[in-house]
């Protein structure tokens, strides 16, 4: 399944599922990103990293480690 | 309601998402009746703001922005045991107010959905309307009330709209009934819920519901500690539940975030109105803040003018002479009209060189803040994070840690207290020991004077750069390079672990509230004002005490026979080249006097006790004294030299600057001049890494609950500002040709 890291800037994409049960996912979950969500990816950082996303009406910025965990509907 | 409820005081708390304008309403409700301190064991300041309305007085307890009561660390634990009454330091609020972002609706009632479990009479304050309606969001704000079953007042904080309507209505809040409340978690949840609280019961473990429920959810195990479920097999029992729920389809943790953003979904279906409006205001602004390059190019030339403002003669430069004027003419106007003796020499030389040498960095301090304070304020401070993360993470830090470090280029005290927005413990305890490797405010004026005094003035390119200049910059790259190397070394051996996530909000821009930047402003200014009046003040009392007792006639009495002699001929000569010579003996006596008493005095003896240790470095004993003394706070080294070379001096010296004074220092009993470039480099280098600041290593005692730490930097980087300085000291010798001074 594709992650949120392997993305390109201004793709409008959905969540399907956060991969593991650790603190690392309960932050993403609790940010907003739950199955279903749309979210548009809106830039990345100098070099590639972070990258900064909008959903649900506001701007979260996560390094790809994270993105990779945010695994996304094809 | 009786008469004794209604003179009682009611006690809420205020609790919502980061970047909400929690603080700016916080200050509008309560103004300047605040109260701060620390929460016994964690680093979570405890914030208390009163306020009289009617009959009524209300107690405001401010608890941290955070974006879910999901604890997982004791930090996190202090919100939830307030709110819950749990804490024997606190007394339970009786009513919750929970801060909205109105832009934001739809993360912002995350929190809000936790909240109404607890089960507490609840308002909404729906803040930052404004912005919501350039974002084109509109809010029916009656339809949520009546969807919530709880108060909802609009707010604009910034301008202090609707902040009397919400004072009102927190008069009456606690005798409203807590919320009608449903839970958003699927039935097969809530039955292992009141499951587990049934055994929890029976094994006489009482625990709130909410907190029985976090149990289940908690997969990190933190919450099974703390409420001491160790006996009864109750892990056992959890890991059943969570497995019986995996196979009816219900993920144990992600089923909170799931229910109750289905949950907040439903409950905003209509409330919110979204208007398809050009790219608002924020998000243009964004496009090019965030921008690899254009972002990047907008941020150098941000910090750029921030320095430069800071150390500008213009701007800074300006007031701060004007501080040094007032203090050089109470001095003069002081030492005037008092006789000569102790107590003089304790005002001049002791109080009001050394207090007046360190208020003069007031106005830099004041500049930097008012810069942070605005881009903090504005939301700018995210984005800095935000560019400057692939940077931190080669040293395994992340650009959380930008914003501490920032700070303590003004100063590592809020330096240290600014590590609290780095959740992860690892990563704030580095950020914490190489905060003080910034070069703070306290070391402008060791490089200023020895700069001046020391350096050879070039000017190049036209004269937009100088030798100066330069050296100043390059004192402030030697604590970034050796913070850089300690952060390596730190996240590979003490402090080794795996890397962080960051998951970091970018909030809206917005314009900063005057009122907030300059309590920011006011605040810090005031703490550095009352440093210098009272440790500042005190250790400059103490050095010139050290310095001055015993003051013992025996350890001059190999000169004052001679001068005594010296002065009965000069009052009976009349040749003039005889007059000149006697003169010049007087002069030359009274030096040697007054060295002989330096010497002699407690600090004189401590300080050639430390001689051989600092040789190496091409420092005199009177450098090792100025050091020595200056461990309470960097800046005590200008004072002390001041105080040290003035009562070694003769005393028409007295009113020539320092740094004339220090040019005209030489080694005992010969005519050697004491400073050179390579010992001002050495000396500079040393005060770039040294940890002298007692308030510093106290800030990290505090906020690290243990001495372990404040011992480790003071240590650390001792040894470190030991090595820095000799290394410097022998390259700068060879290169300048410089006599290395023998050990």
């Amino acid at each position: 399944m594709k992650s949120l890291s392997a993305v390109q800037v201004g793709d409008r994409v959905t969540v399907n599922s956060i991969e593991g049960d650790d603190d690392i996912a309960v932050r993403l979950l609790e940010m907003g990103l739950v199955p279903g969500v749309e979210l548009t990816i809106v830039g990345c950082a100098p070099l590639g990293d972070p990258i900064e996303i909008e959903l649900i009406g506001y701007r979260l910025s996560l390094r790809k480690t994270e993105a990779s965990r945010v695994l996304l509907t094809d | 309601m009786s008469l004794e409820q209604q003179t009682q005081s009611i006690a809420v708390a205020l609790i919502g998402n980061p970047n909400t304008g929690k603080s700016t309403l916080f200050n509008a409700l309560s103004g300047v009746r605040q109260r701060t301190g620390n929460y016994p064991g964690v680093t979570v300041e405890k914030k208390h703001g009163t306020f009289r309305i009617g009959d009524k007085s209300i107690e405001l307890i401010d608890l941290p922005g955070s974006y879910s009561l999901a604890p997982r660390s004791p930090d996190e634990m202090v919100a939830v045991d307030v709110l819950l009454g749990r804490l024997p330091a606190e007394r339970k609020p009786q009513a919750v107010l929970v801060i909205l972002d109105a832009g934001n609706l739809e993360r912002n009632l995350y929190i809000l959905s936790q909240v109404l479990e607890l089960r507490l009479p609840t308002i909404v304050a729906l803040n930052m309307i404004d912005v919501a309606q350039d974002k084109g969001v509109t809010v029916d704000a009656p339809l949520l009330a009546q969807r919530l079953g709880v108060p909802v007042l609009e707010t604009r904080a910034n301008h202090g709209a609707g902040v009397q309507q919400l004072r009102e209505a927190l008069a009456h809040i606690a005798a409203q009934s807590p919320p009608e409340y449903t839970s958003p978690f699927p039935p097969a949840f809530r039955e292992e819920v009141a499951g587990l609280q049934g055994k929890m019961v029976a094994s006489n473990v009482s625990a709130p519901r909410y907190l029985v429920e976090r149990l289940l959810l908690d997969t990190s195990g933190y919450l099974e500690k703390e409420l001491e479920l160790g006996g009864d097999n109750f892990h056992q029992t959890i890991e059943e539940a969570r497995a019986r729920l995996k196979e009816s389809g219900v993920p144990v943790p992600a089923v909170e975030a799931m229910s109750r953003y289905a949950w907040v979904r439903e409950t905003l279906n209509g409330v919110v109105q979204r208007k398809p409006v050009a790219p608002p205001l924020s998000d243009r602004i964004d496009r090019v803040m965030t921008h690899p390059i254009l972002g990047s190019f907008f941020f150098a030339i941000l910090m750029l003018t921030v320095f430069t403002a800071v150390f500008s003669e213009y701007i800074a430069g300006v007031p701060m002479s004007g501080i040094e004027w007032l203090f050089e003419t109470i001095g003069g106007l002081v030492g005037d009209s008092m006789a000569e003796g102790p107590f003089r020499s304790l005002l001049v030389d002791g109080v009001i060189a050394g207090v007046g040498g360190v208020l003069v960095f007031l106005p830099q301090i004041c500049i930097l803040f008012f810069f942070i304070a605005i881009l903090e304020d504005c939301g700018y401070m995210a984005r800095a994070a935000y560019l400057m993360d692939r940077l931190f993470s080669n040293v395994g830090l992340s650009g959380k840690s930008f914003i501490p470090l920032l700070s303590s280029f003004a100063c590592a005290i809020p330096g240290v207290m600014a590590t609290r927005v780095i959740e992860n413990r690892r990563d704030r305890l580095t950020t914490m020991m190489i905060a003080p490797l910034m070069s703070c405010a306290a070391r402008i004026p060791v490089y200023v004077v020895m700069i001046a005094a020391f350096v050879p003035y070039y000017s190049f390119a036209g004269g937009l750069l100088n030798s100066h200049a330069l050296t100043f910059a390059g004192m402030y790259l030697v604590g970034i390079f050796a913070a850089v190397l300690v952060a390596l070394v730190l996240k590979k051996t003490l402090l080794r672990g795996a890397t962080p996530p960051f998951v970091m909000e970018l909030p809206s821009y917005k314009w900063p509230s005057l009122t907030t930047v300059g309590l920011r402003v006011f605040e810090k200014g005031w703490s550095f004002i009352y440093r210098a009046g009272t440790l500042i003040f005190a250790s400059s009392v103490l050095v010139w005490a050290a310095a001055y007792y015993p003051h013992n006639d025996a350890a001059v009495a190999t000169w004052t026979p001679r001068l005594a002699e010296v002065e009965t001929e000069l009052a009976q000569a009349t040749e003039p080249a005889q007059i000149e010579e006697l003169e010049a003996e007087q002069g030359d006596l009274e030096h040697h006097i007054a060295g002989a008493y330096l010497r002699d005095s407690f600090l004189g003896r401590a300080g050639q006790w430390v001689e051989p240790v600092v040789r190496p470095l091409g420092w005199d004993w009177r450098i090792g004294c100025a050091t020595i003394a200056s461990f309470p706070a960097r800046e005590v080294i200008i004072g002390t030299l001041g105080v040290i070379y003035d009562l070694g001096g003769e005393e028409d010296e007295a009113s020539i600057p320092l740094r004339e004074k220090l040019k005209s220092a030489t080694w005992d009993g010969t005519d050697r001049p004491v400073y050179n470039l390579p010992v001002a480099l050495s000396v500079m280098v040393f005060f770039a890494l040294c940890a002298q600041c007692a308030a510093t290593l106290a800030v990290i005692k505090r906020e690290t609950n243990s001495w372990r730490w404040p011992i480790f930097t003071f240590v650390y980087m001792t040894l470190l500002a030991y090595c820095g300085a000799f290394i410097v000291y022998r390259i700068a010798a060879f290169f300048t040709t410089t006599p290395i001074v023998s050990v």
